[in-house]
């Protein structure tokens, strides 16, 4: 269980890694759990030699799955004729609804999501039966020969057009403090407008996959490529109508999730558990990239209204907004992304007086569900925007109007849902990357950039990240471990998180070495396996290493505690100096009267086995503090806050709205970390795939609300050219003042807002083309076209405003 | 002899092939029959990069000398690979005796992989461009990477492919790792630690692939082949793989119906993605003729159908130099390495990206068949959307690029969401010969993706001849341009962006080649310091 922080610690390594040259001295490990170790798959990565899901030796006799799609967005299914399908070559057989002996469902919260579309189809792309087939191939060449008759049913494709109708999955948010409209009245200026953010597929390089093997007494095994193999365990019982001891889920890692793989590898589990239950032979679904893409959720794409007060020095005194997400068909987990997006409206900013409230949108198109960063990125960069637009209105600089309005330390320190924010550190670190991407000379030199440029222009922004660390549902912040020490002294720990590229094992492994005193290369983390940790929570909201980190550490100190009574008398020392005995280097040792004693841990270990002391540990944690009232939105939902800071430079072409990235300087505040490089890795990879949603990544339904975008070829995340050749990223290392594991931070989700300076920056210089005078109407995903679209606009505008200086006359 | 077996290498065992289905793909294979899981499926369309591997074969036209591409292995139909070596991710540790070989080595100490499921196809990918070391180097003429001056003596003309080495003594620059890997995606890592084990992975003790050994097994597997095209069999399908043209125009003229595989970067896609049913296949990949490039009769070049696209545009952008950034941001690495030019060209879609260039500068397309030779301007070639003029019987044989004229102006942008491997929303070319008094000959202007096919701009050029290169010129021409298209929009763009850019593009032209201030390519592209623009820089001062 929860224990306190050693008072043996040893003090916090004083480590900044910068990007450049990350393996050289300035990442020398000081103590163990402060260390770039590579990822513990690294060496298995590049060899090919690292085994998912796909890679499996299979089974003989097994047989594969593929999902028959609707092509409409909202139909009645009058019959479907499967005649052609069974006549071809190597099919087995087909599955529909009416085949699921259990609930036709895979929701993880409400219950309408059906595995298998029943009579009605609500998006182009719902799976509405199942070929099973002796190969792949056989199986997808045959799902696409069934017949099938709709009747078309009238779809809604837009948010608004839900929002407008009454259509939500869920009853509105709302959260209002103090009296905003009373103050919206009474500010000295207001500004007030609508803008919209894209959605974005979570595109884990590895496609969503399951493998289920029906096992003796009706019971399945499952590998399923999930971050949350407990629901996976629950999805299939209910569907199987079997008990959870009757279905186990395995999953070693994963090739990428991105939130992806929490909720909506359901569907591809529950239909190969249900073909294998049907058939009693091995499954295996592996659906296709496109199709992949057509039937999994994406992150939300929102819509906004907002009105912001503020006065002369660009202090905001109210706020308020209407948040509309695209649920898509179903709720999925619309509600507590919708809930996250509330509670990070105010990214790291005091607002005053509030009124926010959020809406989850029923659209006939694929269910949206979890991203990194789930609904934080969608409420904070509405503030953002909202910002940006202040300090325009204004004529400051951005940063400027972002510092009048960072959250206080001791006063203006309460959010709009009530927690008090107690650990704010955002002020300190935007002054130290204000300082080392040296901002104001590079404003200033941009502005005589943008003057003697008549078609590129470069723009400039800072922008903060303040993220709540915890599910936002406190009875999902519990974790358990099992450490086991064998007698030749090694040590495998099995815990509750699953790994998909984030380095959770490696950081779980350093922790238990940490705790154990061993090499890390003595330990090692096994597959998460819902047989040896029950009752898991999924690996999401950034809280893997904080969650089983701790669980896992707990397990070890069991194991130590025991060892420690027993070894003490064998170093020489009576039982009470077990508390004195130290676990370190491979070795156990106690500084008696007589100097030191020390054995090597193996022999301990070997020792204490015949002694028959207990060699293996079950390890527990559970946030402690965290409480939330879902009806009134209020609590205290978050352990702690992660905070960083991004400064991105840019360049537009004005003629086409091509951009480029020229250079980031990013600033996280990692805690103690227990692993810089991954860590780093995290930041890195999260910036720019927070760049690719706000950029280059558009997902475009047609008329029919069919998905366009639903390949590589087609949706483009970034690529290595959009990597800015000056690449900046520094861990602001300062102790977690909360208890995490080994006073770590969370690094998984916050950084994906980094990027949101990249979008100010783009804002910044299309700006520069109306001298600054007029808002950029500038949406995301910026595209060159939506960038474009932003110029003309601009011009537009200063053509409207007589007075303003263009600096656009003529081509120069 | 009747159904003979595809040989090829697999790292580096030779393999025969029997029964399996003319469309399997080497993906599939690898994985499904030869048990190599370490080549993954992200995509199945070429656009991913995790099924990387690299892919060996003699090279006729450089003494047989051994050529290393990096492709995807996802849209390889097998039977092409027939006479090749195929080298997997698996190989690399046997070449380091069980060892991490240095590619791998910087990969993990410089925390290039996260998931891991990306990662193999980037080792193969820096493979291929560590196998380039630069102690391998041949004196070399060329400067600044794979580029071919120009100044070939003889027919032969020197374009260098890829996996030639770059400059002497010099490992790979960053921008040089970040070109082999525009065929990769990782959604982890963000990249930087990924260029980082490029650069590092020179710095490891040496480990060498044994050229000389595996060029000896390959033209081991040569001598081994019938004279005859290869009739390779398999569930009442044939692949053909005819070693001459006179071979490939008879079975072309017998088997009109037949699929014509070049480089299969789109056939892979009709059967990965479609399950077309393609009856039999004829593959151009081994008719010897096609590899050539000589120079045509008018002094100009004459590409051979079958020459990678990275081999082909080398050797154009010796001549055209404003080629680089399109000739980068075609596609990705892996696909100009398998894709030819001549499939690009009788493929003729309309986001082709060799067309507008190509008939921007007068290309003509050689058609053959046993009956005759034609020649076409190759904007004649395309009649409507997907629809050429082509016979039954005809294949494209060669493309032929004019001769650089006095006083061109050329430049080639293209926009799309992404620098890499993107489709374009809009290719455009423009070409301006200027007489001496400054005014405008020939204008030839080409667009992709603002129609059915690629297509010239006769109004927008009719605006521009004759006329002196300025404004006035320039808007009237701009103003044409909006008549001369309709384009669609889809989810790469607006009609209104494409018609706005479209414009916009002949105005960045303009500027960058009016007579009078023109400005550097840095002053109106965002792009301009990313692509290799030594030969470009040099064609300035010459003018």
């Amino acid at each position: 269980m929860n224990q306190p922080q050693e008072a043996l610690l040893p003090a916090p390594p004083e480590i900044s890694p910068e990007s450049a040259g990350m393996p050289d001295a300035a990442t020398k490990p000081r103590v163990l759990y402060s260390r770039s170790e590579a990822h513990e798959s690294a060496h298995l990565h590049v060899s090919g030699s690292a085994t998912y899901v796909d890679d499996m030796p299979e089974l003989a006799g097994t047989l594969h799955a593929a999902i028959g799609m609707s092509a409409k967005a909202h139909a009645r299914i009058l019959a479907i004729d499967f005649t052609e399908v069974q006549a071809m070559p190597g099919v087995v057989g087909v599955l529909q609804a009416g085949d699921i002996p259990g609930s036709n469902d895979c929701g993880p919260i409400l219950h309408d999501d059906p595995i298998l579309a029943d009579g009605v189809v609500k998006f182009v792309g719902q799976p509405m039966f199942a070929v099973v087939a002796t190969s792949q191939e056989a199986a997808r060449r045959a799902a696409r020969k069934a017949r099938v008759e709709y009747e078309e049913l009238p779809a809604v494709l837009d948010i608004r057009a839900a929002k407008a109708a009454g259509e939500l999955v869920v009853p509105p948010l709302v959260l209002v403090r103090g009296s905003p409209e009373e103050k919206l009245a009474s500010a000295p200026h207001v500004l007030r407008g609508t803008w919209s953010v894209g959605g974005q597929e979570q595109f884990y390089l590895e496609g969503q996959i399951s493998y289920a093997v029906p096992r003796e007494d009706g019971c399945m095994q499952l590998w399923c490529s999930t971050q949350h193999p407990t629901e996976m365990q629950h999805l299939v019982a209910h569907c199987l109508q079997l008990a959870s001891n009757q279905v186990v889920v395995e999953i070693r890692r994963m090739g990428g999730g991105f939130g992806g793989k929490e909720s909506q590898s359901g569907i591809f589990a529950c239909i190969a558990a249900l073909a294998a239950r049907r058939f009693g032979r091995p499954v295996k679904l592996r659906p296709d990239r496109d199709d992949d893409m057509m039937i999994t959720g994406k992150r939300h794409d929102f819509v906004y209204d907002y009105a912001v007060g503020f006065d002369d020095t660009g202090r905001i005194l109210a706020a308020k907004v209407e948040m509309a997400a695209r649920a898509g068909f179903s709720t999925d987990l619309t509600p507590p992304v919708i809930t996250r997006a509330v509670c990070h409206f105010d990214n790291a900013y005091y607002l005053g007086d509030a009124d926010i409230r959020a809406f989850g949108c029923r659209t006939h198109t694929q269910s949206n569900t979890a991203f990194r960063g789930f609904g934080g990125p969608q409420g904070a960069i509405m503030m953002e925007y909202i910002i940006d637009s202040i300090a325009r209105q204004l004529g400051m600089d951005a940063l400027a109007v972002r510092r009048i309005n960072f959250y206080g330390t001791t006063e203006r320190n309460v959010t709009p849902y009530l927690q008090v924010v107690r650990d704010n550190i955002i002020g300190e670190m935007v002054d130290e990357l204000v300082a080392t991407s040296d901002y104001h000379a590079r404003r200033a030199a941009i502005a005589r950039f943008n003057a003697g440029s008549p078609v590129l222009k470069k723009g400039l922004a800072l922008t903060p990240v303040k993220f709540g660390i915890s599910f936002n549902v406190p009875h999902f912040n519990q974790a358990g471990a099992l450490v086991h020490v064998y007698t030749d002294g090694s040590v495998l720990v099995s815990h509750g998180g699953t790994e998909m590229g984030q380095g959770l094992n490696t950081k779980v492994a350093q922790v238990v070495a940490h705790t154990l005193g061993v090499p890390l290369a003595q330990v090692r983390a096994s597959a998460a396996d819902t047989s040896k940790v029950a009752n898991t929570s999924a690996t999401a909201a950034s809280t893997g290493s904080d969650l089983n980190g701790k669980a896992a550490e707990d397990a070890a100190r069991q194991i130590r505690a025991r060892l420690a009574a027993f070894a003490a008398p064998l170093l020489g020392g009576a039982a009470e100096d077990a508390a004195r005995v130290r676990f370190a280097d491979g070795a156990v040792a106690l500084h008696g009267a007589q100097g030191a004693c020390s054995l090597p841990f193996a022999d301990v270990v070997a020792q204490a086995y015949l002694a028959r002391v207990q060699l293996w540990s079950d390890g527990f944690y559970a946030t402690p503090g965290l409480h939330w009232d879902a009806r009134t939105l209020t609590g205290n939902p978050f352990y702690y806050y992660a905070y960083a800071a991004g400064v991105s430079e840019v360049l537009v072409d004005t003629l086409t709205g091509e951009w480029r990235l020229l250079r980031t300087d990013l600033l996280y505040d990692a805690g103690n970390s227990i692993n810089p490089a991954i860590d780093i890795g995290q930041v890195e990879g999260g910036f720019i795939q927070g760049m690719g949603w706000l950029t280059s990544e558009e997902l475009v339904w047609n008329r029919e609300g069919r998905l366009t975008t639903h390949a590589p070829s087609t949706y483009k995340i970034p690529a290595i050219h959009d990597c800015p050749a000056e690449f900046r990223t520094r861990l602001f290392q300062r102790p977690n003042p909360q208890e995490t594991v080994l006073r770590s931070k969370a690094t998984g989700e916050p950084p994906l807002l980094l990027p949101f300076s990249v979008l100010m920056a783009l804002r910044d210089a299309v700006s520069s083309v109306g001298g600054h005078r007029v808002q950029p109407p500038l949406r995301a995903p910026a595209t060159p076209e939506a960038i474009l679209d932003a110029v003309d606009a601009v011009r537009a505008g200063v053509t409207e405003a007589p007075g303003v200086t263009l600096h656009y006359e003529r081509l120069a | 002899m009747t159904n003979p077996p595809i040989r090829l290498l697999l790292n580096a065992e030779p393999v025969e092939i029997h029964g399996l289905p003319v469309t399997t793909t080497l993906l599939a294979w690898l994985r499904g029959q030869r048990g190599l899981k370490g080549t993954k499926e992200g995509c199945a369309e070429g656009d991913c990069g995790a099924c990387t591997v690299v892919v060996g074969a003699l090279d006729a036209t450089q003494g047989d000398a051994l050529q290393l591409a990096s492709v995807n292995a996802c849209i390889q139909l097998l039977p092409t690979l027939d006479g090749k070596a195929v080298f997997t991710v698996e190989y690399l540790r046997a070449l380091a005796d069980g060892a991490l070989h240095p590619v791998q080595k910087a990969m993990v100490e410089h925390h290039g992989s996260q998931c891991g499921f990306c990662t193999p196809g980037f080792v193969m990918s820096l493979w291929q461009l560590y196998e380039r070391r630069p102690e391998d180097a041949p004196a070399s003429p060329s400067s600044g990477g794979a580029r071919c001056a120009g100044g070939c003596a003889g027919q032969q003309v020197c374009g260098p492919s890829a996996g030639q080495p770059g400059p002497q003594g010099q490992p790979p620059s960053r921008a040089e790792i970040a070109s082999a890997l525009t065929g990769n995606l990782c959604r982890c890592t963000g990249y930087r630690p990924i260029l980082d084990a490029g650069e590092a992975m020179f710095a490891e003790p040496a480990v060498h692939l044994d050229r000389a050994a595996i060029r000896a097994a390959l033209l081991a597997l040569r001598q081994r082949r019938a004279a005859a095209a290869l009739d390779y069999q398999a569930a009442d399908a044939h692949c053909h793989l005819p070693r001459n043209l006179a071979q490939l125009l008879a079975l072309r003229a017998q088997k009109p119906q037949a699929t014509l595989v070049a480089g299969g970067t789109d056939v892979g896609l009709w059967v990965t993605k479609q399950f077309r049913e393609l009856g039999d296949l004829i593959h151009t990949g081994a008719v010897a003729e096609l590899q050539a490039m000589t120079t045509a009769a008018d002094g100009g070049l004459r590409i051979g159908a079958a020459v990678s696209l990275n081999a082909a545009y080398a050797a154009i952008a010796g001549r055209y130099p404003e080629l680089a950034e399109l000739w980068e941001r075609f596609a990705s690495t892996p696909v100009r390495n398998a894709g030819t030019l001549g499939g690009n060209v009788a493929n003729g879609s309309p986001i082709g990206d060799s067309m507008p260039p190509l008939i921007a500068l007068g290309a003509r397309v050689v058609l053959q068949s046993l009956r005759a030779e034609r020649v076409l301007a190759l904007e004649d070639f395309y009649l409507d959307y997907m629809k050429k003029d082509l016979a039954a019987d005809e294949i494209v044989a060669a493309v032929e690029i004019p001769p650089r004229a006095q006083g061109l102006r050329f430049r080639t942008y293209k926009l799309s969401k992404r620098y890499d491997s993107d489709i374009s929303a809009v290719c455009s070319a423009f070409a301006l010969v200027l007489a001496p008094d400054g005014r405008i000959g020939a204008a030839r202007i080409a667009f992709g993706g603002m129609a059915a096919t690629p297509r010239r701009a006769a109004q927008a050029e009719a605006a521009l001849r004759g006329r002196r290169w300025d404004e006035d010129a320039l808007e009237q021409a701009c103003a044409a341009l909006a008549q001369d298209y309709r384009p669609l929009g889809d989810m790469r763009a607006s009609a209104a962006y494409r018609q706005r850019a479209a414009a916009n593009l002949l105005r960045r032209f303009y500027l960058e080649t009016r007579q009078h201030a023109a400005l550097p390519a840095e002053a109106v592209n965002v792009f301009a310091d990313i692509a290799d623009r030594t030969g470009l820089a040099g064609l300035a001062n010459q003018a």
